[in-house]
């Protein structure tokens, strides 16, 4: 069933984009963090991914971009098992972190997730203390034994964050009385709290005004020393200015990824062009 | 790949706006070296004084092209094609403004000439080098006017003959100034106009690799002809191969 609909909504699709164009693959395995190959998404019957071969770098900050409804969202939380909250939602095709299948039977979403960290749009702390945020996952998972050990992990987990300066004197006051960027920077802590592997941001920033999006951007770069990112974002200027590749997503089809800095300089796609260039498609 | 237009249309009017005045500028800066090319053959003085007194405008166009490229590089950030043209307008329009300059030395030596009776061989030699800068510079402004990169290649494939015609033209002068030693001062302001006829043809070329830069996207000044053949025109090798040997 599901390979019928893919076939029939593949002959209706616009014909324009046959292959992903540029350097969807990583040439060196061991450089690999997570791959998918001939992912699909549907909703129900309706097809929202076609097919997405694309590899996620070590260390790398990977951009998805492109218009509203082009299913970069809907790619992102496939790779933790976000949709699966969804219940019409269904995934095919194969999704590797470290070369292990994520939807295999074996595989526990929450401890995925716990590897695959996600931060959203809007920032979106629980209604807990600023400590309490942070310590969440840690004590969920286990992963500390004691309140000295667990005091560690919070002030190493804010400082990774950048927020450890501006609240280490007020962490027992809630979370939601921070600021836009501090809130969305408390998330990050409590993200890298578990020790991720892989940070999932959808449009991290597109609440914040340009200062906290200069200090989340900031603070991503340093992240990508120890982490992978990769972020969903309409601004292209963001795209730009973090990421290493940049992966163009065009009704639900990967159309191009290459690095940034070619991709906005001289993209190989015109369906590409048209997008960072702000013309009719 | 050509492209349509803007979703903001006033994007697209400021983009064609510079694009005109570039254009214009070229315009200008192609009359020029036509007069001072006239002025030189003809040894007409006047046209001379005339072409060394005519580079304001250009300067002029030049300054404010610069200005609209920045105004627009910080209000929209272009990007991809947008950006390329913006860059290569920038690069052109200083090479235009270079090759003003040179035409108003032109003109002065002209001037400085005046009716001075010259050896036959001199003339001619001059004139080939001046003819051949000249429609070097109309091919790379009509290159870049309809962002033709197979054109702008031809050019920067003529533009060798330029040294060639330069180093015959020197010969010439050498010989001519070991004739008689009242030639030199003379032979020196020709061999200054044909030194500028060079640039001229130098500075068409590098027009020529913008061209191929905004069409290409891929930055080809400093690489032979026959790397950018194998680059970005590798189905040409075949049939140009004569062309080269």
């Amino acid at each position: 069933m599901s390979t019928e609909i893919a076939d029939k909504n593949r002959d209706e699709f616009d014909i324009e984009i046959l292959n992903t164009v540029g350097k969807p693959f990583i040439d060196k395995p061991e450089d690999i963090k997570m791959a998918t190959r001939d992912c699909d998404v549907f909703y129900g019957d309706k097809q929202a991914i076609f097919g997405v071969d694309l590899d996620i770098g070590k260390n790398e900050i990977i951009a998805m971009i492109g218009p509203s409804g082009c299913g970069k969202s809907t790619y992102l939380r496939a790779l933790n098992r976000m949709n699966d909250t969804i219940e019409i939602c269904r995934v095919s095709g194969s999704l590797t972190l470290d070369g292990q299948d994520i939807y295999s039977k074996k595989q526990d979403p929450v401890l995925l997730r716990a590897r695959v960290g996600m931060v959203f749009q809007k920032p979106n702390p629980f209604p807990k203390s600023i400590y309490d945020n942070v310590a969440y996952g840690a004590r969920l998972h286990g992963l500390v034994s004691n309140k000295a050990d667990l005091d560690d992990l919070v002030e190493a987990s804010l400082t990774k964050a950048g927020l450890f300066k501006e609240v280490k004197d007020n962490l027992q006051k809630p979370g939601t009385g921070l600021s836009g960027g501090q809130q969305q920077r408390l998330c990050i802590a409590r993200t890298i709290a578990v020790d991720p592997e892989v940070i999932l941001m959808d449009e991290p920033t597109s609440a914040l005004d340009p200062i906290a999006t200069a200090i989340i951007e900031e603070l991503m770069d340093e992240l990508r020393h120890n982490y992978t990112i990769a972020i969903v974002t309409h601004s292209m200027q963001q795209a730009a200015r973090i990421s290493q590749r940049t992966a163009y997503f065009h009704l639900g089809k990967l159309v191009e990824v290459n690095a940034t800095n070619d991709v906005f300089t001289n993209p190989e796609h015109q369906l590409t062009e048209n997008y960072i260039t702000g013309r009719f498609g | 790949m050509e492209n349509g237009d803007h979703i903001l249309q006033s994007y697209d009017q400021e983009l064609e706006e510079i694009r005109s005045k570039a254009l214009e500028m070229g315009g200008l800066v192609e009359k020029q070296v036509s007069n001072a090319l006239q002025a030189v053959l003809e040894r007409d003085v006047e046209l001379g004084e005339h072409v060394a007194s005519s580079d304001a405008d250009i300067n002029e166009l030049e300054v404010e092209i610069d200005e609209e490229c920045a105004s627009i590089i910080a209000r929209r950030q272009p990007a991809a094609g947008d950006l390329r043209l913006l860059l290569s307008i920038i690069k052109i329009t200083t090479d235009l403004e270079r090759i003003g300059d040179e035409a108003e030395q032109i003109g002065l030596y002209a001037s400085q000439l005046g009716n001075h009776v010259s050896n036959q061989g001199m003339s001619a030699q001059l004139r080939h080098l001046g003819e051949l800068a000249h429609s070097l510079l109309k091919l790379a402004l009509d290159a870049f006017a309809r962002m033709d990169d197979e054109q702008a290649m031809d050019v920067a494939k003529k533009s060798r003959r330029v040294s060639r015609e330069f180093d015959d033209l020197s010969r010439i002068l050498i010989t001519h100034m070991m004739d008689d030693t009242r030639n030199i001062k003379n032979a020196l302001r020709v061999i200054w106009c044909a030194r500028a006829f060079e640039r001229i043809g130098n500075h068409s070329t590098n027009i020529c690799e913008f061209v191929i830069y905004r069409v290409k996207g891929k930055d080809i000044r400093h690489t032979s002809l026959k790397k950018i053949r194998k680059k970005l025109y590798p189905e040409t090798l075949k049939d140009k191969k004569s062309d080269d040997e």
